[in-house]
């Protein structure tokens, strides 16, 4: 992947700002508002996690655009503390933050494809993808 | 960014209009609460219609403030979910059962006329 547009989330404003942004670009690239709300709660939830277990880090958005199909890749990373077990955040109501526990499964029902890497103490980088139907 | 809410008769009305952000929802359900127990109004409508996304926070809080309201003596009634809100907080998974919900502000009056007995 290779980041066209990317928002630095350090602060809880910035999450508006990456999901106003991954918006604008489903908007542009002609995505219908359903799926631009999809994306847009996609973003929203991914920036989140980053402000909530890694502090700071990057959400960064690349068109897709081949002769088969054109579509909306995000991707998440950060350097926080990563990820014990996958399998028990990607369980659907699992939170460790008292919130609603929709975050990564629910992403993943978001969007079209979903991958996560992540290792305790380096980080974690999740990327996921949107195709226009 | 405060959201404003406005008194009618017994009732309060809030109008979403602006991207909501984490603290703002936080501080509009303290302010609602606190509206609540100053004016002592027994129902309360929050207009989503200008909401474009509504994420597992943002869900979470509207939630709350239903729950919390109630607890004061207060119905809430949520109206005007978007369609593709709608769409998206089921594929997040967040049902928000429990939470009265109408299609606009008219019927969101009268659903609480209805809860309320008036």
């Amino acid at each position: 992947m290779e980041p066209q547009s990317c928002v630095n989330i350090h602060k809880e404003w910035d999450i508006v700002g990456a999901r106003q942004l991954g918006r604008e670009m489903a908007k542009n690239l002609g995505f219908g508002t359903v799926d631009q709300a999809r994306i847009a709660t996609a973003v929203s939830e991914l920036a989140r996690n980053i402000y909530l277990y890694a502090e700071q880090g990057q959400v960064c958005f690349e068109i897709i655009d081949s002769i088969e199909r054109r579509g909306l890749c995000m991707m998440a990373i950060d350097s926080g503390p990563g990820i014990a077990d996958i399998g028990q955040v990607m369980q659907d109501g699992f939170t460790t933050s008292g919130g609603l526990g929709a975050g990564l499964p629910g992403v993943k029902r978001l969007m079209d494809e979903f991958d996560i890497r992540s290792e305790v103490g380096e980080g974690t980088k999740i990327i996921a993808t949107k195709w226009i139907r | 960014m405060r959201i404003p809410i406005l008194k009618l008769h017994n009732y309060l009305l809030i109008s979403i209009q602006t991207e909501i952000d984490d603290q703002t929802a936080i501080q509009f359900q303290e302010d609602l609460l606190d509206k609540i127990h100053k004016s002592g109004a027994s129902g309360v409508v929050i207009d989503l219609t200008s909401v474009e996304i509504i994420d597992s926070f943002i869900a979470k809080v509207l939630g709350d403030v239903v729950s919390m309201s109630d607890l004061m003596g207060a119905k809430v009634v949520l109206t005007g979910i978007q369609p593709a809100v709608a769409m998206t907080l089921i594929d997040l998974g967040i049902h928000l059962k429990n939470v009265p919900t109408a299609l606009d502000l008219e019927q969101g009056l009268i659903k609480l006329q209805q809860e309320l007995g008036v």
